[in-house]
């Protein structure tokens, strides 16, 4: 099996490692995958590669609830905000 | 003095009716227990601050004639359940402080039945492990030896019934969680028909996996539970109307499946099997006919679980960014703040899943892992369906070896995984399951047996888990 490339991943997942812990890491999944590449053989009756069906179940998008009655409740748990407004790094 | 440890909720709901003791006097004999064994057992994170109004209010209901069945019972929550005012944290670092802002579909119908709600009780970390070792709150220890594990990821509901900290516990299930701590803790543990019980307000795992379920002391607290908790909810996408709820199975044939083959696997502990033995020995005794299952794709259930579960799980959990609530930590930039939130945030094992998630949904092994295990799931739930057509339920034990002690998986992950073996499939395959205390191991460890019934056949398990509880 060819080696994991932990740092890419960290980078997907948007996680910070530690240089400590990419050897360990890199270690356990190996083994997991080794663990789990064990259906890689295994014959199977279908092969269509689709997930169940799906059709849409959300409703309308109108607005149910009394406009602002949740604000409070929300904007108490963000990290930080101004004047009921989220605030965020600088994107662009 | 109440006696609890025979407390079921109908002898509660009988003794609160007639006046034998009231829902507050029920609820500080509770507080009392656990004031004197938490500390040592680590079952509850947080034991709410509302505890005796809940039962106040209660002992209202039962003057004015108001109150049901779950009137007054006292439950503990896994702190993975939204419970709108409260903390709740799936005991993880990244969510310390954080406090619901709406209550989770199974918790507002609990308040509507006017349950009372004790506490939140720990947990693996995002429900990510089988023995609560995962924790951000330190791990908890079996009432029945405290050198070893209660199970997991549901340990702390499960521990906190056991030491009679609660009357009924309430769990979630994605491979296991609510019946491998069961069995270890020596309980009844349901993991119901996916799509029969709302998980809106239950922070998610693997969403084609996920179910919440009750623990209890016997079946038929586990079917009062479930019986209330199993209804269609508009909230949840994957709930199911009532009216699509079809029962496959019509009438009970007394036929009992057992897949011989999956159980020679290597590591199962010599007294798990003989004690399985006897079980069947005691069926067979009782009229029940036992033949044996052919079920070639399902002893793959846990390699497939290991792909679809971080694959799931490192999507579902991609909402935890230090933005919009929980931790946020410093950065230069928005990578670098999402990054380090979630490098420290989240504990070994979070962070283990997630990346095995991102690795096999990635460009080049998509086909491989993911798209292959979604085919192998299809096959496990076509066989699983079709033999329990033929059969009332699957017979298997509930895991592989009793409570493990602590410490002794936690450095090896595969070998912890492998505690789920028997319990994954009825999840990949979307049926319901129920481990159920089959007697003990000499050094007194309890053990489990698990039914598996077809979907919606949750009276299935019920019957049948009655009659067995009288045989042992």
């Amino acid at each position: 099996m060819h080696q994991i490339d932990v740092d890419k991943l960290s980078r997907l997942a948007r996680i910070d490692i530690t240089d400590e812990e990419k050897e360990s890491l890199s270690k356990d999944l190996e083994s997991i995958l080794g663990y789990i590449k064990q259906i890689e053989s295994l014959e199977v009756k279908e092969t269509q590669k689709v997930a169940d069906e799906h059709h849409n179940i959300f409703r309308e998008d109108e607005v149910l609830n009394d406009s602002g009655s949740n604000t409070d409740a929300f904007v108490e748990e963000m990290p930080d905000s101004t004047d009921n407004y989220l605030k965020v790094k600088q994107i662009l | 003095m109440i006696s609890l440890s025979k407390l079921t909720i109908k002898s509660a709901h009988e003794a609160m009716k007639n006046g034998e003791f009231s829902a507050r006097e029920l609820a500080e004999e509770y507080l009392k227990v656990i004031q004197e064994k938490n500390p040592s057992i680590n079952a509850y994170i947080e034991v709410y601050d509302d505890v005796l109004k809940q039962a106040d209010m209660a002992d209202d209901r039962f003057k004015n004639g108001r109150a049901t069945l779950l009137t007054g019972i006292p439950i503990a929550l896994k702190d993975n359940m939204l419970f709108s005012g409260k903390k709740v944290s799936s005991s993880s670092h990244i969510l310390d402080g954080y406090v619901a802002t709406y209550d989770g579909t199974v918790v507002s119908i609990l308040k509507k039945e006017g349950a009372v709600l004790i506490g939140r009780t720990n947990m693996d970390e995002f429900a990510m492990g089988s023995s609560t070792e995962t924790s951000n709150y330190g791990v908890t220890k079996n009432p029945f030896d405290q050198e070893r594990v209660p199970g997991g990821s549901s340990g702390g509901s499960a521990a906190a019934l056991a030491m009679d900290g609660s009357l009924v516990s309430l769990g979630s299930d994605t491979g296991g969680s609510i019946r491998q701590p069961a069995a270890f803790c020596g309980l009844v543990g349901l993991h119901p028909t996916y799509g029969s019980v709302s998980r809106y307000g239950l922070i998610a795992m693997g969403s084609s996996l996920d179910q919440i379920g009750p623990l209890t002391k016997t079946v038929e607290d586990a079917e009062i539970i479930f019986n209330a908790i199993s209804k269609y909810d508009k909230n949840d996408s994957t709930s199911i109307p009532e009216e699509k709820r079809i029962k496959t199975q019509k009438s009970l044939k007394k036929k009992i499946g057992i897949p011989q083959s999956f159980l020679s696997g290597e590591g199962i502990d010599p007294e798990v099997l003989a004690n399985f033995s006897q079980v069947v020995e005691k069926l067979k005794g009782s009229g029940y006919e036992i033949v044996d299952v052919s079920l070639p794709y399902t002893p793959y259930s846990l390699a497939v679980y290991y792909i679809l579960m971080p694959a799931e799980a490192s999507t579902n959990l991609s909402r935890f960014d230090g933005i919009r609530f929980g931790l946020r930590e410093d950065g230069k930039d928005l990578f670098e703040e999402y990054a380090k939130t979630r490098g420290s945030g989240f504990g070994k094992e979070v962070r283990r899943r997630i990346l095995l998630g991102t690795y096999v949904l990635s460009h080049g092994y998509y086909d491989a892992y993911y798209n292959k295990a979604i085919l192998v799931r299809k096959e496990i739930e076509k066989e699983l369906n079709k033999i329990l057509e033929e059969v009332d339920v699957i017979l298997t034990p509930s895991t592989p070896t009793p409570a493990f002690k602590i410490g002794e998986k936690s450095k090896d992950p595969v070998s912890m995984y492998l505690s789920d073996i028997f319990t994954v499939p009825a999840n990949i395959a979307k049926v319901p399951a129920i481990s159920i205390p089959s007697g003990k191991t000499r050094d007194g460890l309890p053990l489990g047996i698990q039914f598996i019934g077809p979907r919606f056949g949750e009276d299935i398990l019920f019957k049948i888990g009655k009659d067995f509880e009288s045989l042992v």
